[in-house]
């Protein structure tokens, strides 16, 4: 059975100019230890299904569908319950750190905060088993540097801390949204080590939400990509990056400059972003697709299951592929 | 061989950094934003610079530009130096450098229509043109950058991110200016516009027979647009060399270490990978390490980096590197 | 070839190649600012006061300053407001019409507020944003200038002005349009330096756009939504102002009157049996005031940029 299973999610927002669907119907799974990424552009959703199933929306958001962890609903649940949940069993970091760091309580206090609620640890042995995890995420002298407040980190420790943070209680499942987009390329990949090792030895599943191609080739067993709302394709990521069934994932891949290849001139997709105020009823895709057909529009392609791929898309894979 | 375009000659630019609290008099410290850079644009040709943040490869960008005044070297345009002449004569030669920025959508004045942004140094510089004439040379410019000339009296905020910065690329080029400085011109773009914002800038260059240097720190976008390299590092030139040579063969322990972090969308290959992953993080610039700057998260560090500044060694071919211990190292299997 | 030239073939189908008007910020903001009931309410409300003090003068068959003799000492039986007398509000002390008097009364406490605030709008905004533009000593000197200037007291100082050079209206003026610019210069200053370091700013320094040019161009404008709330919400504050120095009996000199001179006349005569020489002043005061504070808030409500 599948760590976290979604089932159907929509995300609603109202605003002044009507409700826009920011998620449009969205299902996956997790299995435990399990990598997955989410991968698409501005305005596909792939935020916003987390923040669904964290419970963390927006004010003027709301959440349907299903969203099965361990057998139970996180979007019935009870706000006490969920935040149980949210701090011991699924963690999330984000993009920027000091979103959660808070700037007036040294890095000990907040860490050892978090073992003393949920493993009723003293604060002594919260502290030290802190700091124990601050070496594992390679801060280095780690036991001085604990008593230290947030802003005295560097944009690439603060996130290592949020990390180490993230893990302390052993959480099932991590979820990460563009945990490395701020961050300089050498940041970058040292951040991914630790994750990657972390994740390793924890045996943590790990969804990882971002736009970057090349961060999910090195790190994720599974690639689901998304647009508009909508998932467009679900696969292994090797047979994903070798060979794209959907119109959308070959044209991402095609659009992304490669340092190891020489290209006359990058690939595109033609047009911009989707609206989501004004998404076509079909497939979110087809006003940009290059081999849009005419009842793409109107007719939204069901997301089907082959082999050990899903994708929804009217033209079948082989007809996509060649 | 034509003589270039633009010759920088021992750049440098600090900014004076006051201590909280400290009297007036006190004197600030210096912050070596960009130290003695030099380098030669040809015409035609594009230049990329690579760089982490903190680099000083933005600072670069701007002395050029002459938004931020430098304090030391010399910026020859055309023969010209740039650096040396009051805001006056500057202003004159403004026309012909001009910028492109990374957040498409704070460039442009949220009060103005698209039509008046594109205008602006048209009728800054030649402000006796007909109205008419204005207009037309913008229309035809959105046109030539992929924009609807009908869309000229919208504002800024009614558009995208890709189509935003088209209009700054169109107010880039309404002088028909020799230079043009790219600070990060994709980076707060989406893959897919990215593509198509590199491929219009590619073109344009051609067309207008434009010198270009392209700033971003995304080393793929860079190789694919530039025909040199210059690899920065807390404000100095680690390594210049042309595309190719500098992506596949590069001989500065940084530049392999830059250029192996980043990450390749295969996961066969990617997974394959070894890297040298760098240890630490960027020093401060109000105290930059003595001797070689990157001596600090060297790999190859030896006791006499902390000793005299490594000086640019020429490998021929154009290909210089500023480090005594180079060597090439294969960072990439290329396909 | 075009990078998404089918892209821009199919757009171009669908909409008409006539140039498109586009909706600016200003135009955003006015749609929040309708969509805002109470908002809407209050400029309602600003209009119908506004009209009454233009035209309500038209109103009556009796002059503001001539004294009905024949009423003195029996005001409070024989001035009670009345349609029959034609003395709607009644008389005051003097027997004067009070409807007429409110009607001027209105017209001059808005106009102090709105002198006052035009004043502010151009000086303060043009002096924050030169201050803030040039920034180091030039912003030094000039806004410890305003520093100085704003650590007097402007109460004294104005009414050892009245005294001294006599109270006229002129005086009045000068007193409330030499304070009231500070607040704004130092909150313009406070935006323009935001303002300095978006890109746009640097943009057309880049393009060689002279510094004016740029304050102008670039920088008032942008900062023209923050001053425009400031100076609705300034307005009912002069009035106020104006009506506290009218209270004391410096402000406007008889025969001309204003809601402050009203109010200080009409307190004074509260237990003389005619009450309504207080309530009919009171009435417009706090109607003029309320429509001033609620098109302010709306007003920062629909500009607030955080909304976007």
């Amino acid at each position: 059975m599948a760590l976290l299973e979604i089932e159907d999610l929509k995300v609603t927002f109202k605003t002044a100019d009507g409700d826009v669907n920011a998620v449009n119907g969205v299902s996956f799974g997790v299995d435990a230890g399990e990598t997955l990424a989410i991968v698409g552009e501005s305005g596909s959703g792939k935020s916003q299904t987390a923040f669904a199933t964290m419970g963390i929306l927006a004010q003027n958001g709301r959440a349907t569908g299903r969203a099965m962890f361990d057998g139970r609903d996180l979007l019935t649940m009870k706000q006490g319950d969920l935040n149980k949940i949210r701090s011991r069993d699924i963690a999330m970091i984000f993009q920027d750190p000091m979103t959660s760091l808070n700037p007036y309580l040294r890095i000990s206090d907040q860490m050892a905060e978090v073992l003393q609620v949920h493993k009723g640890m003293s604060k002594r042995n919260a502290v030290r088993e802190a700091a124990i995890m601050l070496d594992a995420v390679k801060i280095p002298d780690a036991k001085n540097r604990i008593t230290m407040y947030p802003h005295e980190f560097s944009g690439g420790m603060r996130q290592r801390i949020m990390i180490a943070m993230s893990l302390l209680c052993q959480p099932k499942l991590l979820i990460a949204d563009e945990p490395t987009t701020a961050l300089d390329v050498t940041v970058q990949a040292q951040i991914m080590d630790v994750l990657s090792d972390l994740r390793r030895d924890l045996g943590t599943a790990v969804i990882l939400i971002t736009h970057d191609l090349g961060v999910v080739a090195g790190f994720c067993d599974r690639t689901l990509v998304m647009y508009g709302g909508q998932v467009m394709e679900e696969a292994e990521t090797g047979a994903l990056f070798k060979t794209p069934t959907h119109p959308y994932t070959k044209g991402l891949l095609r659009a992304v400059p490669r340092l190891d290849r020489d290209d006359a001139a990058l690939q595109t997709i033609a047009g911009e972003p989707p609206d989501m105020s004004r998404l076509p009823v079909g497939c979110p895709f087809s006003p940009r697709c290059d081999v849009v057909m005419d009842h793409c529009p109107t007719v939204r392609p069901p997301l089907e299951t082959e082999g050990n791929r899903r994708r929804a898309c009217h033209l079948s894979a082989d007809e996509v592929t060649s | 061989m034509s003589s270039p375009i633009l010759s920088v000659k021992d750049l440098s630019v600090t900014f004076d950094v006051r201590r909280q609290g400290a009297w007036p008099w006190t004197p600030p410290r210096k912050l070596h934003a960009v130290s003695e850079m030099s380098f030669d644009l040809m015409p035609g040709q594009c230049l990329g610079v690579v760089g982490e943040s903190g680099s000083g490869k933005s600072t670069l960008a701007r002395a050029i530009v002459g938004t931020v005044p430098s304090s030391g070297g010399q910026i020859n345009f055309e023969g010209a130096d740039l650096a040396s002449m009051d805001t006056r004569q500057r202003r004159v030669h403004r026309r012909d450098v001009q910028m492109i920025f990374q957040d498409p959508l704070a460039a442009l004045n949220p009060r103005m229509t698209v039509g008046e942004i594109i205008a602006e140094p048209l009728i800054t510089h030649e402000p006796a043109t007909p109205r008419a004439e204005v207009k037309a040379r913008v229309r035809e410019l959105m046109e030539r950058v992929g924009l609807l000339p009908n869309l000229i009296n919208r504002y800024p905020h009614e558009f995208s991110g890709g189509q935003c910065q088209r209009i700054g690329i169109a107010r880039a080029l309404i002088l028909k200016p020799k230079l043009v400085i790219c600070d990060e011109p994709v980076s707060a773009l989406d893959v897919s516009v990215q593509a198509q914002v590199v491929n219009l800038l590619m073109e344009l260059q051609k067309d207008f027979n434009l010198s270009m240097i392209f700033i971003a720190h995304d080393l793929s976008v860079v190789k694919h647009i530039s025909d040199e390299i210059i690899v920065m590092y807390l404000g100095r030139q680690m390594e210049k060399a042309d595309a190719k040579t500098l992506t596949t063969a590069p001989e500065h322990p940084y530049s392999q270490a830059l250029i192996s972090s980043v990450p390749i969308p295969d996961p066969v290959l990617e997974k394959a990978r070894v890297r040298p992953i760098l240890d630490g993080e960027l020093p401060s610039p109000l105290a930059p390490p003595s001797g070689c700057v990157f001596r600090t998260r060297c790999p190859k560090a030896q006791a006499s980096c902390a000793g005299d500044r490594p000086v640019m060694q020429n490998l021929g071919n154009n290909h210089e590197v500023a480090c005594p211990f180079h060597e090439p190292l294969q960072v990439l299997s290329i396909a | 070839m075009l990078p998404h030239a089918k892209d821009v073939e199919s757009v171009g189908e669908a909409v008409q190649l006539a140039e498109v008007q586009g909706r600016s910020l200003w135009a955003d903001a006015r749609t929040r600012f309708f969509r805002n009931k109470a908002a809407v309410f209050g400029l309602i409300l600003l209009v119908c006061v506004a009209i009454f003090a233009i035209f309500g003068g038209f109103f009556t068959q009796y002059e503001r300053d001539v004294v009905d003799f024949s009423l003195m000492g029996a005001n409070a039986y024989k001035g009670v407001p009345s349609f029959e007398t034609g003395h709607y509000f009644g008389t005051d002390a003097s027997g004067r019409d009070l409807y007429a008097r409110i009607v001027q009364g209105t017209a001059i406490s808005i106009m102090v507020g709105v002198v006052g605030a035009t004043v502010a709008v151009i000086v303060g905004t043009l002096y924050g944003a030169t201050a803030g533009y040039f920034g180091g000593r030039v912003d030094g000197i000039m806004m410890r200038t305003v520093d100085v200037l704003m650590s007097i007291p402007f109460m004294f100082v104005l009414i050892l002005m009245l005294v001294i050079f006599g109270r006229s209206m002129f005086m009045l003026f000068l007193g409330i349009g030499l304070i009231s610019w500070l607040d704004m210069a130092r909150i313009a200053r406070g935006q323009t330096l935001t303002i300095k370091n978006k890109e746009f700013v640097e943009v057309a320094h880049a393009i060689g756009v002279h510094p004016l040019k740029i304050i102008l161009r670039h920088i008032v404008p942008n900062l023209l939504g923050i001053v425009a709330v400031y100076a609705t919400l300034l307005v009912p504050q002069l009035i106020i102002f104006e009506s506290f120095i009218s209270f004391l009996g410096l402000g406007v000199q008889e025969p001309n009157t204003s809601l402050g001179a009203l109010l200080s006349e009409g307190a004074s005569n509260m237990f003389n049996g005619t009450i309504w020489q207080l309530q009919f002043p009171l009435i417009a005061f706090v109607f003029t005031i309320f429509a001033f504070f609620f098109v302010g808030d709306g007003l920062r409500d629909a500009l607030d940029p955080k909304d976007r």
